[in-house]
């Protein structure tokens, strides 16, 4: 029965409803934007890393070095140019 | 007559008006001409509707070529009228029509074209795959950028061109200061080639990853095939930038949004931002296939291996991820501050250490070489000095404080011609000599090749050269005249001369194909370089289905081993050949694509709903579609290898 019971599934499922139930505590408790945004921001990111190894079996293909590496790859891209941009555009004038 | 008052040109000249009539002349002309010899229906049969990715990259040159002199015609405009102070050849309207033309031209239509046109064509033969992994992309793409092209040159007779320079810059760019709809045309022509490109992107990368030949890992692929994986995952994750760019630069434009004005909230300085971020990997989609070419050209000519192969593939890794760390540096003086400029003040200067390792591995294949003076090698050895005074140049640019000195002059222009016409014009020239007996089959003539490359490059050095001195003077870049008295006529002459010399080296380069077509020899064999890489390896010219038995490889230079160290490139039997069909859908696509342009341009909503409609039902009726494709029958294979010199070797 051990083999059959989808575990990683389930309990990757668990750990998705608790990340979403700690950004919803961001609409009920009274925070301050900045606090609350982090939360939000870094909960967004684990349930989406949570989603893709878990649910979308980025790491069980003979891809898996591929997927991996054009995923940080375009991560790496996206985070220099979201910064880069505030850094030119607004930081830059503070 | 309201309606067709739009399509009036803004600032119309007797020049306009006789190009009106010439392109009218021309397009008769050719359809009178078509329709006389009955060439329609073999057009488009074995042209306009051929999935054969030998046959598109041909394609894509032809198209190309055209550009570089519709280009070329720009620049040498530019260069007469400011070849003396004070000249009135072009007024200052027209000037600015011709410097945007002449950038937007260039750098998507000529150079993006031409690299397409050698990827396309090179790239599955030197893997030893039979044709790209969706062929019927391809065909696509292609028809993507042509009518790209094609409406982007319709601007100058309908409606007027765009004149706020190649990187249309808010709120210049925007209705209140470009009222014509010049910049419209200019939104949607790159547009739509700008998704033509997005596809080739995604579609190279596929095809060298899963497409190469038993035995070829990724560390013994040929270097231009690693450029070609390096520069289409750039395009991957450049292009998508530019498209919404371009629709927000729309949206602004057409539907008074306000992301890129003064007012309501917009940010000017955000179109700069957004255009750089996809602007300065651009730049290294265009050099890196150039870098490709010369790592195939020296080996070749100096009968040595290429040096350093591993670093050389780390090297364009490196400058992948680098080129999107860059972008500021398009705009040190837009007001961002000394520590945001001295980030990446720092980041453009790291790049010149991939690009020096590689310039250094290419001197050392050559050192101790047994080299071979012909013309791809030439233009390979000219490219080497040149572009490293480019490269040095460019450190010189990154300097945020001194680039207060340099910025929108003639310095600045000169050092972007530096390199990339030493850097991808060169190598496109280098490439397209080299590469021509495998796509028709005869050598061009040596010794007329030489007269253009010595023309090309002493008319480049006159052009460019002076431009530095009168930069550095401070000679603004896009002032359409300047007084006798700052002193740059003189240098403004000598540029005139050398841009002169360089039309001159073009239009030998045209007769060198006409002669070389009427008297070059047709019994070249396969192999006429002494090349090492496997597209040579197949008949010339290439047959559709390329490898008549799928080669077996295991260095990165398999035909080399073959010619030296008896490696067996074809085992195996003769076996029946899967290929795709023709399709005539992206041709419908494109001139649907063509009408959703055009109508968008003028804001005719009627055209641009049927067109719309028009494209995603085509899309529907592909992705339905069944089509499995023909199979070529191992009598057929016997048949064509047999009429192409005996069996298989």
């Amino acid at each position: 029965m051990k083999e059959l019971f989808p575990r990683k599934q389930v309990m990757g499922f668990v750990f998705s409803l608790i990340l979403t139930a700690v950004a919803v505590t961001v609409y009920f408790f009274d925070m301050s934007f900045e606090v609350g945004s982090t939360i939000l921001l870094v909960t967004a990111f684990v349930q989406a890393a949570v989603q893709l190894v878990v649910f979308m079996h980025a790491g069980e293909t003979g891809d898996k070095k591929a997927i991996y590496t054009s995923t940080f790859y375009g991560l790496i891209i996206a985070l220099v140019t979201v910064f880069g941009s505030l850094l030119t555009l607004v930081w830059a004038y503070y | 007559m309201d309606f067709f008052n739009r399509f009036a040109i803004p600032n119309p000249t007797p020049t306009i008006y006789a190009s009106m009539v010439a392109i009218a002349l021309t397009v008769i002309a050719v359809i009178i001409g078509l329709t006389y010899f009955k060439k329609w229906g073999y057009l488009f049969r074995e042209w306009l509707t051929t999935v054969d990715h030998k046959r598109i990259g041909i394609m894509y040159l032809i198209s190309a070529l055209l550009m570089l002199f519709r280009g070329g015609v720009d620049a040498i405009m530019m260069r007469a009228q400011t070849a003396v102070p004070e000249n009135t050849f072009l007024n200052a309207a027209e000037y600015n029509e011709v410097f945007t033309t002449h950038g937007v031209v260039m750098i998507f239509f000529m150079a993006m074209a031409f690299i397409i046109a050698l990827m396309n064509f090179v790239v599955p033969l030197q893997i030893g795959a039979r044709d790209v992994a969706f062929p019927r992309l391809n065909l696509l793409s292609f028809w993507l950028y042509f009518v790209g092209a094609m409406l982007f040159n319709l601007s100058f007779v309908l409606g007027g061109s765009p004149n706020a320079g190649w990187t249309s810059y808010f709120p210049l760019a925007g209705t209140q200061f470009s009222e014509s709809v010049g910049t419209n045309y200019y939104m949607w022509a790159l547009q739509i080639s700008g998704l033509g490109t997005l596809m080739t992107g995604i579609n190279f990368i596929v095809t060298i990853l899963k497409m190469r030949a038993p035995g070829m890992t990724l560390m013994k692929m040929p270097m231009f095939t690693w450029s070609a994986l390096v520069t289409n995952i750039i395009i991957v994750f450049a292009f998508p930038v530019l498209t919404v760019t371009l629709l927000m630069g729309t949206f602004d434009r057409q539907f008074g949004t306000n992301f890129f004005t003064m007012t309501n909230g917009g940010d000017d300085m955000l179109w700069a931002n957004l255009f750089w971020v996809w602007g300065h990997p651009e730049v290294y989609i265009l050099i890196l296939p150039a870098f490709g070419i010369y790592s195939e050209v020296i080996p070749t000519f100096t009968q040595r291996n290429l040096y350093g192969y591993k670093s050389m593939v780390l090297s364009m890794v490196i400058i992948s991820l680098l080129s999107f760390m860059v972008w500021v540096h398009h705009f040190f003086t837009m007001g961002q501050g000394a520590l945001t400029n001295s980030i990446f003040s720092f980041t453009t200067m790291l790049i010149a250490i991939p690009t020096g390792m590689k310039i250094f591995n290419w001197l050392l294949t050559i050192r101790k070489g047994k080299i071979r003076f012909t013309v791809p090698m030439l233009y390979s050895l000219g490219f080497i000095p040149l572009f490293t005074i480019g490269g040095v140049t460019g450190v010189m640019l990154a300097m945020a404080s001194a680039d207060y000195q340099y910025h929108n002059t003639m310095f600045l222009v000169a050092h972007f011609h530096n390199v990339i016409i030493p850097g991808v014009v060169f190598a496109m020239l280098a490439g397209l000599t080299y590469w021509w007996p495998k796509m028709f089959g005869f050598m061009l003539n040596e010794k007329i090749g030489k007269w253009a490359f010595w023309f090309i490059s002493i008319g480049f050095c006159l052009a460019f050269f002076p431009m530095y001195i009168s930069g550095l003077d401070g000679q603004a870049r896009r002032m359409y005249t300047y007084s006798a008295e700052t002193g740059f006529g003189v240098w403004n002459m000598i540029s005139f001369i050398g841009a002169g010399m360089m039309a001159i080296g073009f239009i030998i380069i045209v007769y060198n194909i006409y002669y070389s077509i009427r008297y070059s020899p047709r019994n070249v064999g396969d192999d006429p370089w002494n090349a090492r890489s496997l597209e040579w390896a197949t008949h010339n010219p290439v047959p559709e289905y390329n490898f008549a038995v799928t080669p077996q490889v295991n260095s990165s230079e398999a035909l080399w081993d073959a010619k030296k160290n008896g490696h067996k490139l074809f085992k195996g039997e003769l076996k029946e050949i899967h290929m795709p069909n023709n399709s005539g859908l992206p041709v419908i696509m494109a001139v649907l694509f063509f009408v959703f342009g055009f109508s968008f341009v003028f804001s005719i909503w009627p055209g641009v709903i049927l067109s719309g409609v028009g494209i995603f039902s085509s899309m529907a009726y592909q992705s339905y579609m069944k089509d499995r494709g023909k199979h070529i029958s191992v009598e057929e294979i016997k048949e064509t290898e047999a009429k192409f010199g005996g069996g298989k070797k």
